[in-house]
């Protein structure tokens, strides 16, 4: 099953990482937590040292658009913790898909995407990337011939995420990967909410990976910020979709990226070409933040699988409830593949919906609104439990049907199930129920 | 990217990498490109910067100075010590270099060989070997030392180095 030869693992377990990994001591001063170097630029020894660092024939820190001491940490920390060659960390989630697909799409290209991803990543494949004339083809990716089908000789990427928000689906990513991979195309997966603790996609075939490190990677709701991770393992030059990496850049006087750099090609090129122009760098201390909030992640994924597999028990016997989309639960389609993915749990943000004489829209509204514990709010991966109504929020911009493929139709209630104690979680769900549905009923008179 | 019929992974511990690098001085680079945006010409620089002496080998700059240094055409020419020749050449190629190292071993003084990054040759390696050279395949020495001196992790690469010792800093 796992990919035994990768390389880039180390004799060292996750959480031995996830503390230690990219943070050794500070060397001039002793300094064991990891700095925060709240700097922009950077004494070169002299012009010859730095004509070499512009030339990139060093390592070295110029600007910190490109990289930064702090950020550098958080890169190797992530780089480590998904078992990958190098990460490139940027300012959003966002930030880190233009990033990587910056890297090899010119206008006109295109790509496969599963139409059940993140709302605000449809909206952006959707809309924003046609400005750059990037074309995503969206499919339902469970459909194993659909996504064959969609693939055409422009396409140069295929991208899922390997549990979406919100709809809980697990995507079937070794076989996934098979399909790009005879394609000639690069397997991108977002990881965000399953977090390497839970997935490795590197063992399953991906070839990059992106975070919205936003998410439960920081952990307290405190920064924002995205990464891409690359494999190292994927060959930019098997075919001529990937002239970013393999023609000669005019910028450093013909050089070329992956014949220079090999495995570090795709990292390289993000910082010294995708950051230097895109300009979307992660600010060092939600770098630092970050890094606290990896320290414990183990810890934390645990608790918020624990406590979102009680929660999602109690609404699915809860008589308000029409039903419960978590891959935790044994009757959810996505079960199995929760199994062989992510270990047997299922993440923290899952959805429902809520039975009610007066319709879904309304009654999920409600119940929004009469939560005094969940935080109503538009973001997932944070300690405190969140609710939001995705149909009149984050997946507003979308139609109708784009809502209802990416399970967020009208009824859609959606939950990230925090650290807090569970029983509190349950009363409030509850008490918010039944508030909704008494004053759906005084409506409906 | 290597050849068949070679061997399983090839597997280098960070100690053994490390040994190397503090040992050896002088660096015979055979297949250096004079041209300063090709990957030899950066390793070249690279390593000078760290202290190496670097000395160039190519046929087709021969007589030219490189970065200071004067190229020669094969490792034979090389005036005085060697003690590492890495190489830049095909994998084909590559086993003709390490003949040659082979047979100047005791000449030149001759440690080690190192094929670059993408490059291996596993039966002239054995023949290396058996000569008494250590030999590493598939590794760029550049790369090696960046890794093994937190360098490359500034550029957000795993170096799988884990470790709670305070290095010293260097003063350069």
């Amino acid at each position: 099953m796992t990919k035994p030869d990768n390389p880039n693992k180390t004799r060292f377990g996750f959480e031995t990482r996830m503390i230690h990994a990219g943070a050794a001591p500070e060397p001039v001063t002793g300094a064991r937590q990891t700095p925060i170097y709240q700097n922009t630029s950077y004494v070169f020894h002299d012009a010859d040292h730095a004509a070499s660092l512009f030339n990139l024939q060093s390592f070295g820190f110029i600007y910190s658009r490109l990289a930064n001491p702090t950020v550098a940490v958080l890169e190797e920390r992530l780089a480590s913790l998904e078992n990958g060659r190098g990460a490139t960390c940027c300012a959003s989630g966002h930030a880190a898909q233009i990033l990587t697909f910056f890297a090899f799409m010119e206008p006109g290209d295109e790509f496969v995407a599963s139409n059940k991803l993140y709302g605000g990543s449809l909206t952006q494949f959707g809309k924003t990337f046609k400005k750059f004339d990037w074309h995503a083809h969206l499919v339902d990716t469970d459909d194993l011939a659909a996504v064959r089908a969609a693939i055409t000789p422009k396409c140069k990427a295929l991208f899922v995420e390997s549990l979406a928000n919100p709809g809980g689906v697990v995507s079937d990513l070794e076989p996934l990967a098979e399909i790009a991979h005879q394609a000639g195309l690069v397997f991108i997966v977002d990881n965000t909410l399953a977090t390497p603790y839970l997935c490795q996609p590197f063992d399953w075939g991906a070839d990059l990976i992106v975070h919205s490190t936003t998410k439960f990677l920081s952990g307290n709701g405190t920064s924002m910020g995205g990464a891409v991770i690359d494999s190292g393992t994927f060959d930019w030059g098997q075919n001529d979709k990937f002239g970013g990496l393999t023609a000669p850049e005019p910028a450093y006087h013909g050089l070329t990226f992956y014949e220079t750099f090999g495995d570090l090609a795709f990292t390289t090129l993000s910082h010294m070409v995708g950051l230097r122009d895109l300009g979307a760098t992660m600010a060092p201390m939600n770098a630092f933040q970050t890094l606290l909030g990896i320290e414990t992640l183990s810890l934390r994924m645990e608790r918020h699988c624990a406590n979102a597999q009680d929660v999602a028990e109690f609404l699915a016997g809860h008589e308000l409830v029409a039903w419960v989309s978590y891959a935790g639960l044994e009757s959810d389609p996505y079960h199995g593949r929760a199994q062989k993915y992510l270990g047997g749990r299922a993440g923290s943000v899952f959805t429902f919906g809520v039975n009610g004489v007066t319709g879904g829209y309304e009654m999920g509204m409600r119940v929004v609104e009469s939560c005094e514990l969940f935080s109503h709010l538009a973001n997932v991966g944070d300690a405190r439990s969140l609710i939001l109504h995705p149909a009149s929020t984050i997946h507003r911009q979308l139609t109708d049907e784009q809502r209802d493929t990416a399970g967020a139709g009208p009824d859609v209630v959606r939950l990230s199930i925090g650290l807090e104690t569970l029983d509190d979680l349950l009363a409030d769900l509850d008490q918010a129920l039944h508030r909704a549905a008494a004053e759906g009923d005084k409506a409906a008179e | 990217m290597s050849e068949t019929p070679n061997g399983g992974e090839l597997a280098y511990s960070d100690s053994q990498l490390r040994a190397i690098l503090r040992s050896v001085r002088t660096i015979a680079m055979v297949g250096i490109s004079p041209r300063w945006n090709r990957p030899s010409f950066f390793a070249m620089k690279y390593l000078q910067t760290k202290g190496y002496r670097v000395v160039p080998v190519n046929p087709g700059a021969a007589g030219q100075a490189i970065l200071g240094e004067t190229c020669y055409a094969a490792l034979r020419e090389v005036p005085g010590g060697i003690d590492m020749v890495d190489v830049f050449r095909d994998a084909e190629a590559a086993g003709a270099v390490v003949d040659e190292a082979i047979a100047l071993r005791h000449d030149k003084g001759i440690q080690v060989v190192w094929m670059q990054l993408g490059i291996r040759n596993d039966a002239a390696a054995a023949r290396a070997t058996a000569a008494g050279l250590t030999v590493i395949m598939d590794r760029c020495p550049k790369i090696e030392y960046g890794r093994l001196h937190a360098e490359l992790s500034w550029g957000g690469f795993n170096s799988r180095i884990i470790s709670s010792r305070r290095r010293r800093a260097q003063i350069l």
